[in-house]
């Protein structure tokens, strides 16, 4: 194996590749998407040892040679990371110029002859080595990096034999101690080079700048924060500077305990909507490590904490691993073998349909499921159970976004790549905080803030984004929550009052009458900012100078999340922010858009899959006959031509007495289900509770049958991202069940007498594609090949689609809608007179099932009431007090962090732990369009406890 | 610590002051430093807040420079000049008996690159006020004899 290609496979350039002009905004460290049509580029031809070589000029002579098959021996560069020229071995000759230059950082030139191979190339690179060794603790067989270390593989290439400045085995930090604090890796200073590689990572790539070296000359180090551990210091611990560290200093604490990994399989993380690519490195059947992919398009080599380390649920204690029965919630479990506890299910689903007719039974899946299961889960309940009693937990995220862009662009998903942010110009961030939320999309957001893009935060709260380092936006309109619809509205005033519309490409794309309507609405004087101040609370200065600034932006996109959606005028503010985009041209190409940041690992695709009650895969109404007919020649049933129940009208027909079986696959709708008396209520009238989960989950305690789910490193099968990215999920383990969740569908639909053949979930995705159009061309065997795709994926996009709209909107013309901003029922009272909202941390996971069980817990082990300070000192609140929080519907307790990050009058917590009890205070309210709850808004009251 | 509230009013005041220059960073630290005789390191997150810095660049840039101290210093400062000059003339033989001399007092000694002195070394500054040449061990000692009688 050649010495630059890691273990794993992938091939080290050495430094960034450089995109030529006019093709693709080159990102600081930035990754250029293969498939990019080069374009009018300039390009060098020049000779590296006799090779001749063509590449973009500007590109570095170590990434020239690396493309001509020539490694350059190196320490300090490596190609995620902008070269830095500090180690001194990768210098090289060029005929005709004096020196040896730093082929890292010297640009290729037209002409050039390189010579990297010399006796006296030889001797400096050995000289430089000599150095480092000389002050390199010499204990290589003993240390964790032992075959995966750059700093080694570099002695042996550049020949190091003897090391005159004595081979004592120290390092000159002698009084250095391992900083073991954080959870997942450790930090050796005994083995650092000071290659600086770990600081840039932290600045470049994350952009979390919580490194540093401090000193200088011999006394450099690196430094986390002040000096200080790890935990202590600003680090977010997402990896990249163990990624990039060529020697053991920075180490995953399982390697260190394990050793290194004998095979790597490619796969996807199972927590958020950025969907990032993995390379899961293995010994047998059990995980060394996962480390992000670079050719994962999504990440491209980024990761944040919880993909990157907090995978070890997958094996925790707390797994069920065998089915378990109980007649009633109250008896205790009853372990069962597979076939029993299915026939058992299948009995009493059909003894349930028999005595209340065939629409009491239905199914949930969950946004965490791969596509195949989500898709498989719903041919169940419309084939076997045979009713569309189907949905998904994404009702309670995005349903709004589904219909609010179907309505107005003609799809319901996200418009761009995230690659796209690399070109925008001005970036609107609503409702979301990416930060925490979407931690690896932040950092490419931050990546070009950094390069000069304006940015706009929209959110009642002060998030990360707002003012942190080397970021600052350029306005933040702090609204009231559940304004969201006025501040827009009050956007699209200024554009058009103020002659910023763009006229062109609304006549040419977007419909005449709808348009005209619209903009005789937004006119009215009562949605100019001025009016609605009262309401938002945001200064009408602050809208207008936002409203320019997006709309005058050559680039503008928006990137929105569940601050938006999950309102009772959800679906209104999304088609206001596509009536914005639309008003500005702001669609169909790269750096603008409309982007909902998605909050499941596979939100986008459970949609997809047709996870409605009233929808079929691909967003095809079930009242559509000629659709109904393709799906009942294929499978062989009757479709109902009615939608079904959505997941609040299951539970209220529970309560009814008219829906009583309920098959519930990776969902805690208990915790996760806004007022939980109500859910728990609904759970507990029915008669047969099916639940499929990795672990006893809250809905658990209202099942009377328990069937244990398989992680997602124990099933093959496909996520789709927030971009609209079918990535592959891979198997590396075998389930510690015996089946994995599309097999259990499967054997629990042929107890019911419908039986699906499929022998691996590929058969499942040629399925889908031959009965929906936007999936037609999607196949493992081109996932495989691509790494991943992006739909629509057919005929006429062969290769995928990462743009959407270009030319021509989906449904043809742009349809602007009005949105008239309806203040929630929620309203502040003398009882009730704070307004909480909520939100979620970077370490932790929804409701937590998984990231509660990794050390994970270490960042943030409990939710906590962020209040701002006149409210606690009105209360007589102190910093960490546990106060109660009241609702119009249940109470519960919380630890208070009293800050300025909140507005007086807004309360803010997270949801990501069962005792908190957060959705006990949340109300039903819901989404007029689409039933998402309105988790954003609650009036509330805190009081201190007493005695507290 | 009795008087922090002060001491945070000052850096307060300092950043303030300065943070919308162009390159703030280091005249922000030179200001504090000049003020407190040195830069606590709880002013580094308010300083880094202020400028959209992390802490740890503006603790990079705080222990990069010789100059800036994170503790406070003892009552008099003392740089003897460990440049190439001096230390052809005897100048580190004259740091390394400073830093014996100086053990557990309330005078702090540091390092310090080129005094100007070149030409008469080795060299010593104290307090930034005063430049002594030709400083042998027995010259640094009376120096330091004055000084700690000296109130
Ligand atoms: S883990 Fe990430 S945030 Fe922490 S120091 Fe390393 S690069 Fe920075
Ligand atoms: S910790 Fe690793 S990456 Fe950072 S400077 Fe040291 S050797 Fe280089
Ligand atoms: S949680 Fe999201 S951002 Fe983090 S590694 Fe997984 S997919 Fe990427
Ligand atoms: S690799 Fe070029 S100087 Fe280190
Ligand atoms: S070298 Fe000491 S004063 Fe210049």
């Amino acid at each position: 194996m050649n010495a630059y290609v890691k273990a794993c496979g992938e091939t080290d350039f050495g430094t960034p590749q450089k995109v030529p002009e006019g093709t693709q905004s080159a990102g600081a460290g930035g990754l250029c998407m293969s498939g990019t049509p080069l374009r009018g580029q300039a390009t060098a031809i020049l000779e590296i040892d006799g090779v001749s070589v063509t590449v973009p000029a500007g590109t570095s002579l170590m990434r020239a040679a690396a493309e001509a098959g020539v490694m350059v021996p190196r320490l300090c560069a490596t190609d995620s990371l902008e070269a830095f020229g500090s180690c001194r071995l990768c210098l090289v000759e060029i005929e005709g110029r004096r020196g040896f230059p730093a082929s890292c950082t010297t640009p290729a030139e037209a002409g050039m002859k390189v010579r990297t191979q010399s006796p006296q190339l030889a001797k400096l690179r050995r000289n430089v080595m000599e150095l480092y060794i000389s002050d390199h603790p010499l204990d290589c067989l003993t240390c964790s990096a032992n075959g995966n270390c750059e700093l080694q593989t570099m002695a042996g290439v550049v020949g190091l034999r003897d090391v005159r400045y004595g081979m004592t085995g120290v390092n000159h930090f002698t009084d250095s101690v391992t900083d073991d604090s954080n959870p997942y890796f450790s930090f050796d200073p005994g083995k650092c080079i000071v290659c600086n590689r770990c600081v840039r990572a932290c600045e470049e790539q994350q952009g979390t700048f919580a490194l540093t070296i401090s000193g200088r000359g011999f006394e450099s180090r690196v430094a986390a924060g002040q000096s200080e551990s790890f935990m202590n210091s600003e680090c977010v611990s997402c990896g990249a500077c163990v990624n990039v560290c060529p020697t053991a200093t920075l180490m995953e604490k399982t390697v260190i305990d394990k050793g290194q990994a004998e095979h790597s399989v490619i796969t996807t993380c199972a927590y958020c909507g950025v969907g990032c690519g993995f390379r899961a490195e293995m010994q047998g059947s059990d995980v060394v490590r996962m480390v992000p992919w670079k050719d994962g398009r999504a990440n491209e080599g980024h990761a944040c904490v919880k993909g990157r380390f907090a995978w070890g649920y997958a094996t925790h204690p707390d797994r069920v691993t065998k089915p378990m029965i109980r007649a009633k919630i109250t008896d205790p479990w009853c372990e069962v073998s597979w076939e029993e506890a299915l026939r058992h299910t299948a009995s009493e689903f059909r003894r349930i349909q028999a005595k209340h007719g065939r629409n009491s039974i239905g199914g949930i899946v969950s946004s965490r499921c791969t596509n195949e299961e989500g898709y498989l889960v719903q041919k169940l309940v419309r084939a076997a159970f045979g009713n569309n009693n189907v949905d998904t937990c994404a009702r309670v995220c995005h349903s709004p976004t589904g219909y609010g862009l179907k309505q107005t662009l003609g799809e319901s998903a996200g418009t761009q790549t995230f690659k796209s942010v690399e070109k925008s110009d001005v970036i609107v961030v609503i409702g979301a905080n990416p930060s925490d939320g979407h931690p690896v999309f932040a950092s490419r957001l931050k990546r070009r803030v950094r390069e000069g893009a304006q940015l706009i935060v929209i959110d009642p709260r002060e998030i990360d984004l707002v003012n942190s380092p080397h970021i600052k936006a350029a306005h933040h309109l702090k609204l009231k929550p559940g304004t969201n619809v006025a501040v827009l509205s009050a956007m699209a005033h200024v554009i058009v009052t103020e002659g910023l519309l763009d006229e062109d490409f609304i006549a040419e794309r977007c419909e005449d009458k709808a348009f005209a309507d619209w903009r005789e609405f937004v006119v009215r004087p009562t949605n100019s900012p001025e009016a609605l101040e009262g309401a938002s609370g945001v200064p009408a200065a602050e809208v207008r100078g936002a409203a320019r600034l997006y709309a005058r932006a050559g680039n503008g996109a928006i990137y929105y999340g569940l601050g938006v959606t999950e309102h009772s005028q959800g679906s209104t503010a999304v088609i206001a922010i596509a009536n914005l985009a639309m008003a500005t041209g702001n669609v169909g190409r790269e750096g603008v858009g409309v982007n909902p940041l998605r909050g499941q690992n596979n939100v986008q695709g459970s949609c997809d899959m047709g996870s409605f009650p009233h929808e079929l895969p691909g967003y095809r109404h079930v009242s559509d006959t000629l659709t109904r007919e393709l799906f009942e020649r294929d499978w062989g049933v009757v479709i109902q031509p009615e939608p079904g129940l959505r997941i609040p009208n299951m539970l209220d027909a529970a309560l009814d007495g008219s829906f009583l079986g309920l098959y519930c696959q990776g969902e805690d709708p208990a915790q996760s289900d806004p007022n939980t008396t109500h859910v728990t209520a609904a759970l507990a009238a029915m008669e047969c509770v099916v639940v499929q989960d990795l672990f006893l989950n809250e809905t658990a305690k209202y099942a009377h049958v328990f069937l244990p789910g398989a992680s997602f490193l124990e099933k093959d099968g496909t996520f789709t991202n927030a971009e609209r990215r079918i990535s592959r999920v891979r198997r590396v383990m075998t389930p510690l069940t015996g089946m994995a969740d599309w097999e259990v569908t499967m054997a629990l639909s042929k107890a019911l007498g419908y039986e699906m053949h499929y022998a691996h979930p590929s058969e499942i995705m040629d399925e889908i594609g031959r009965l929906t159009p936007t999936f037609a061309g999607v196949n493992y065997e081109k996932l495989d090949a691509a790494g991943s795709l992006q739909w629509p994926c057919n005929d006429d996009a062969p290769e995928g689609t990462p743009t959407m709209h270009v030319g021509q909107f989906v449904r043809g013309k742009g349809r602007f809608l009005i949105t008239q901003y309806v203040p929630t029922d929620e309203k502040i009272t003398r009882r009730f007179p704070l307004l909480l909202t909520t939100g979620r941390v970077l370490s932790q996971y929804n409701v937590g099932a998984q990231t509660r069980r990794t050390a994970n817990a270490d960042f943030y082990g409990a939710d906590l009431l962020e209040i701002h300070p006149h409210d606690a000192e009105e209360r007589g609140i102190r910093d960490g007090d546990r106060v109660g929080v009241e609702s119009r519907v249940g109470s519960t307790t919380l630890p208070v962090s009293i800050t300025e990050r909140v507005q007086p009058g807004v309360v803010y917590t997270t949801f990501h732990f069962p005792e908190s009890g957060a959705n006990v205070v949340t109300t039903d309210n819901s989404d007029w369009a689409t039933n998402c709850p309105e988790y954003k808004v609650t009036a509330v009251q805190v009081s201190r406890l007493v005695g507290a | 610590m009795e008087n922090l509230p002060a001491i945070e009013r000052t850096i307060e005041a300092i950043v303030a002051a300065k943070q919308s220059l162009p390159g703030a960073l280091l005249p922000i630290l030179h200001e504090i430093q000049d003020g407190l005789g040195y830069i606590p390191s709880e002013s580094v997150p308010r300083i880094a807040k202020a400028l959209n810095l992390s802490r740890a660049e503006v603790h990079g840039v705080i222990t990069y420079y010789q100059h800036f101290r994170q503790i406070p210093p003892g009552r008099h400062v003392l740089r003897v000049c460990c440049a190439e000059a001096c230390q052809a003339v005897g100048g580190e033989a004259l740091a390394e008996h400073a830093r014996l001399r100086l053990q557990g007092s309330d005078l702090t000694l540091e390092p310090v690159y080129c005094l100007g002195l070149c030409a008469c070394g080795p060299a010593l500054q104290i307090d930034e006020t005063t430049l002594h040449a030709r400083v042998t061990p027995q010259k640094f000692d009376a120096l330091v004899d004055a000084l700690e009688v000296d109130p």
